[in-house]
């Protein structure tokens, strides 16, 4: 039996009128994420994969088809501060603590002072960020600063997690870490999380579900089944069933771009 | 020690300084040249100790000015007694800046407040930012020398005199800087920042307190800075066309009315002390301010 549904896209179309005409961003998109997934959709960049999620989020209104988040409106989803969401940098604000960051959702949504630094040390612990409580952003490196940005999508407790490229501007080793760090936490926590990438490996290694993406229209031309296991490490990374389905993921990447030409 | 101010660019500075003060002491002698004292004294060292000492020269030496601003400030009593008991001394130069920096205070308090309410108005209506702008950028076209006298005579026939007067020619003139940094730093946050906010379903006023506003903080500074120094000018101009009884402004029209030039300039050079006082407190606040919101030191 199924887990119940997270997010369910039927026929999404959104097209961006822009000074040069329309630019289609997203085409006929059909997608159901079940709770409890990691889903990532990977594509290279202008195929939707961002446009995507900023639609789940409520950043961008589609052109037709339906969407429910949590079976809800994506609107209606954002009001009732249903996902956290985690952008491509940081952004975290630079006049804040590591902690005050933390505690800025939990701020603008009223929860008493105890029960916000409560709940920034519980998700500081979790991104094993602790002793950087009471640091400014510009003192902690770029991966760090991503884990608290991480932290700060967490603290309020939202049962899913949009992930827009968060590692993309990190180098490769710290990634691997993050990446790590993330499985870990999806498993301990069973959240639902949809992740932006456009590395194989990243989405390999992380996903239950990969969504292979190609651009102009951007559309869903592949769904690839993938799970290794909640305990898996990045050497399974070097196994022939991680080879395999990294090799159909590029596969399909190479045919959406060999359609484009 | 002598490194850091070496550092500190304290040579170069000693240095300019050394040659503004030769240049202005050469310049003495072909300044002055025209005047009668001069007239029959013979040989360029006796030239040069005349022009450098004469009562109401076009252009007096530094050494002059600064007994000037000696003798009417640590040189003159700053109390006197009078029929309502001790009040300031108008020969000394003190009280005259004293009544300029209020004026310019309040002036800069008034400006300042209202250059933040137009910014927010501008950044959050709009319909404002069309329809403002243009008139903001227009205000600040017309020479405030023709417009001065207009407010004081104004103001005055409905009986508002003194200090308001004054400050409104300042807050006139100091709003301006700080409506133009302000609408800046409250639109600097990045989209990525505002989208944060809106995955919060913030307020306005949240998305304002806790973004927009902090976000903007370096920008108010600078912009504090230049409004102080031009609120200044603001107050010093709105004591010109009454003829006020005190200020700097006074100060200067009197010793243009007498020839006194060397009261002129010792009035000037204390403008710019009182000048370069305020944006130094106003540097002071930045700093402390921008550490407390844990700036890169």
């Amino acid at each position: 039996m199924r887990a119940p549904t997270a997010i369910d896209i039927r026929n999404l179309s959104l097209t961006f009128q822009t000074g040069d005409g329309p630019v289609y961003a997203l085409a006929d998109a059909n997608l159901t994420i079940a709770k409890g997934e990691f889903v990532s959709f990977i594509g290279p960049s202008g195929c939707g994969k961002t446009t995507l999620l900023r639609v789940i989020a409520d950043l961008e209104q589609p052109t037709s088809g339906s969407i429910t988040v949590n079976g809800l409106a994506p609107r209606d989803a954002r009001l009732k501060r249903q996902y956290g969401y985690v952008f491509q940098a940081p952004a975290l604000y630079p006049w804040r603590t590591v902690e005050a960051n933390v505690m800025l959702p939990l701020e603008v949504f009223g929860l008493p002072k105890a029960e916000r630094r409560e709940r920034a040390r519980k998700h500081l612990d979790l991104v094993r960020l602790s002793g950087f409580a009471n640091k400014y952003p510009w003192q902690l490196s770029g991966g760090m600063q991503q884990r608290v940005s991480i932290a700060r999508a967490l603290s309020f407790e939202p049962e899913l997690l949009l992930m827009d490229e968060p590692f993309g501007a990190l180098d490769e080793i710290v990634r691997d870490q993050l990446n790590e760090q993330l499985v870990k936490l999806w498993s301990q926590t069973r959240k639902t999380i949809v992740f932006v990438t456009h590395s194989i490996p990243e989405a390999v290694f992380l996903s239950s579900r990969i969504v292979v993406m190609s651009p102009r229209p951007g559309r869903i031309i592949d769904v690839i089944d993938c799970d290794f296991g909640a305990e898996r490490t990045l050497d399974i990374r070097e196994s022939p069933e991680f080879l395999k389905v990294a090799h159909r993921v590029r596969e399909g990447l190479r045919a959406g771009h060999s359609y484009d030409e | 020690m002598w490194d850091r101010l070496r550092r500190g660019g304290l040579v170069p500075v000693l240095t300019l300084t050394a040659i503004i003060l030769a240049m202005w002491y050469l310049a003495c002698l072909p300044m002055n040249r025209d005047l009668p004292q001069l007239a029959r004294v013979e040989g360029l060292a006796n030239r040069y100790e005349v022009a450098w000492g004469l009562e109401r020269p076009v252009l007096p030496a530094p050494h002059q000015i600064i007994g000037e601003l000696y003798a009417s400030t640590i040189g003159t009593r700053l109390l006197r007694e009078s029929a309502d008991g001790l009040v300031l001394n108008p020969r000394n130069l003190l009280t005259h800046a004293w009544v300029t920096i209020s004026a310019t205070l309040a002036g800069f308090v008034i400006g300042v407040l209202l250059g933040i309410a137009l910014a927010v108005a501008i950044v959050h209506v709009n319909a404002l930012r069309r329809s403002l702008m243009p008139w903001i950028v227009a205000s600040q076209s017309i020479p405030i020398l023709a417009i001065a006298p207009i407010i004081i005579v104004a103001l005055g026939s409905v009986g508002i005199v003194g200090l308001l007067p004054k400050a409104v020619i300042s807050a006139y003139l100091s709003f301006f800087p700080v409506t133009i940094g302000m609408v800046k730093g409250l639109t600097s946050p990045d989209a990525m920042l505002l989208d944060l906010m809106r995955t919060y379903n913030a307020s306005r006023t949240q998305t304002f307190a806790k973004l927009r506003w902090p976000a903007a903080v370096p920008l108010l500074f600078a912009s504090l800075k230049v409004s102080i120094s031009i609120s200044l000018v603001g107050a010093i101009v709105g004591e010109l066309p009454t003829g006020a009884q005190a200020g700097i402004g006074a100060r200067l029209l009197s010793g243009s009315y007498y020839g006194q030039t060397v009261q002129i300039w010792s009035a000037l050079v204390m403008v710019a002390l009182l000048a370069a006082l305020l944006v130094a407190l106003i540097t002071l606040a930045e700093k402390l301010t921008l550490k407390a919101m844990g700036a890169r030191p």
